[in-house]
């Protein structure tokens, strides 16, 4: 019999009727129990995923003053503007689990969370805001999609919104690509060149393969994700090979080939240790999107107190009218 | 009067006059981008370059229509010199702090949000519909940036400090802003838009009544600098053009 009382027979309650909400495929919403390891899992995940998508917003950043047409940049500050519209729902939604957007910023300025390590590849030419566009929007969108699915209510509803948004941003990056590949043979090049650099650190974007990923295999049983790393990056190839001919630009894989049998492309294997370089801070940019975000945040500071004094005052007055007012 | 000035080369000026402004206003903003004092600021401040930037696209491409030599809004952004460039110096001018930013974009938002009223009336349809478009972004920027103002003037000793700095150093650039030109008067006259100097008074009393909420005061300086709608520029012009032309200047005749 169960003791009333006893936290210990409450928690496996709790945890049974959690469990049968994923079972039924039902969202976790805020204010319903769930496990801490879940809502940890959870804070880790959004969070960041916020935080890529505000150091995301460096790399395109970088091609905003140097837009080759006014069409090109107005289109390219909207995008970098959604970007940052996207780490507010994010850090709105891991808001719910219980963390102030404060303690993030925190944790991503103390080395603690981590963003998207593809963001830490430097943009050298106009084409990368294609390049960039297609496989990396392209990529997020495969897991986004998923994550559409995915078993927190407030996480779920905030990526169908992003999802909308960035399969525009994709359908914008492979149309710049579009445009350079039916240019001079210079813009030729540099679209292929883009795609050369590109190719390999956006398959690494979903993660390491499904065998030494640590934190999948519980993910999935929460369906916080619904398919693997593996799975995901299968189809991301799949998808892309044939965007790829469209352009008539070579992807760059020697073993890049279509299997009739499994009904997927193969492709070469990974430099993992070109990934865990970056993932662990050294590659080419992590220490440069990292000064810019700090250098941002402290440069800010006395914004960010004079607003909030202001608002304080302006509440001081506003009571001080109204005893005011009730005196009189 | 000068009447060497025909009407459509004075449209032709002040269309190109009113692009060079804010291309060079929105670019200048959109140095933030990624770099705002919060999320919720980059994400504003952004959007005020996206809308000045826009405008730019109307006002070049009429300039380009007007001189009926073919150019289009890049060749006209991307291909002219900053001895062709006719923006005020005020727009120009570096961001500095964010306090610094706000100065410079209140002081334009009041002129600029006078003369798109004043240019509702104009006599040229599409002066008068670009105008009728920009004016409702340009009302959002103006009050974002007088909001900003007063924020951070009666925030913080510190912001206050910040602020009548920013002012101090930008208010020599102001004046140049209420000057008439030939281009002005051939177009007043024909009532195609207004002269700058009849915008003077409605702009100083909105910038005197928010420095007083701001608890700013109005700095007095001897001699304003002029020389923008002439090509004569401060140095930073030439560096910020060499940044936003770099592409289409390296790749002649190349469509992006």
């Amino acid at each position: 019999m169960p003791v009333e009382g006893s936290n210990k027979t409450d928690n496996q309650d709790f945890m049974k009727i959690f469990d049968a909400r994923i079972e039924r495929d039902e969202k976790v919403e805020p204010k319903d129990w769930m496990p801490d390891a879940y809502r940890k899992t959870l804070i880790r995940q959004i969070s960041q995923h916020a935080h890529s998508e505000v150091i995301g917003m460096q790399p395109e950043g970088n091609w905003i003053l140097r837009a080759p047409s006014l069409r090109r940049k107005v289109a390219l500050l909207a995008k970098v503007q959604d970007e940052a519209g996207h780490g507010l729902y994010l850090y709105s939604a891991a808001e719910t689990l219980g963390i102030e957007r404060d303690e993030l910023y925190q944790q991503l300025l103390d080395g603690k969370a981590k963003y998207s390590s593809i963001f830490n590849y430097p943009t050298l030419t106009w084409a990368d805001m294609g390049a960039v566009g297609w496989l990396v929007d392209g990529a997020a969108i495969m897991n986004q999609v998923m994550l559409t699915r995915t078993s927190y209510g407030p996480y779920a509803r905030a990526m169908v919104r992003i999802c909308k948004e960035e399969s525009f941003h994709q359908r914008q990056g492979y149309e710049i690509l579009l445009h350079l590949v039916k240019g001079s043979e210079a813009q030729k090049d540099m679209a292929q060149d883009a795609l050369n650099r590109w190719w390999w650190p956006s398959l690494m974007m979903f993660g390491p393969t499904d065998s030494e990923s640590t934190h999948s295999e519980q993910s999935m049983a929460w369906k916080i994700k619904r398919k693997s790393n593996d799975e995901l990056r299968q189809a991301f190839v799949d998808a892309t090979v044939p965007q790829a001919e469209v352009l008539g630009l070579t992807i760059p894989d020697p073993d890049l080939k279509w299997n009739e049998e499994r009904g997927h492309y193969d492709f070469g294997p990974i430099d993992w240790d070109e990934f865990w370089q970056v993932v662990k801070g050294d590659g080419p940019c992590n220490r440069e999107r990292m000064a810019h975000y700090t250098k941002a945040y402290e440069e800010g500071a006395w914004v960010r107190e004079a607003a909030m004094a202001y608002a304080e005052k302006k509440q001081k007055r506003r009571e001080a009218a109204k005893s005011d007012l009730q005196v009189a | 009067m000068d009447n060497s000035l025909s009407p459509n080369q004075a449209l032709f000026n002040f269309a190109l006059h009113m692009g060079d402004n804010t291309l060079i206003a929105g670019h200048r903003l959109s140095e933030w981008t990624s770099q705002g004092p919060a999320l919720e600021q980059d994400i504003a401040i952004t959007n005020i370059a996206l809308d000045l930037v826009g405008q730019a696209r109307s006002w070049l491409s009429l300039a380009g229509e007007l001189e009926g030599k073919g150019r289009s809004e890049d060749d006209l952004a991307y291909l002219r010199s900053d001895r062709e460039y006719t923006n005020f110096l005020l727009c120009e001018q570096p961001n500095g702090d964010w306090g610094m930013t706000i100065v410079r974009q209140f002081l334009f938002d009041c002129y600029h949000f006078e003369l798109l009223n004043a240019l509702l009336d104009s006599k040229h349809e599409q002066i008068a519909a670009i105008a009728a478009k920009s004016l409702k972004e340009v009302t959002y920027h103006l009050r974002y940036s007088s909001e900003w103002m007063i924020r951070l003037g009666d925030g913080t000793p510190e912001s206050h400090k910040r602020m009548q700095n920013g002012l101090d150093e930008r208010w020599r650039f102001l004046g140049e802003l209420f000057e008439d030109t030939e281009t002005d008067k051939v177009l007043a006259e024909a009532e195609l838009s207004v002269l700058p100097s009849s915008l003077e008074e409605a702009a100083m009393n909105r910038i005197e009544a928010v420095l007083k909420e701001a608890t700013l005061s109005q700095p007095e300086v001897k001699h304003f600098q002029t020389g923008g709608r002439k090509g004569i520029h401060s140095e930073y012009l030439g560096h910020l053009l060499a940044v936003m032309q770099s592409v289409p200047r390296a790749y002649p005749g190349q469509s992006w």
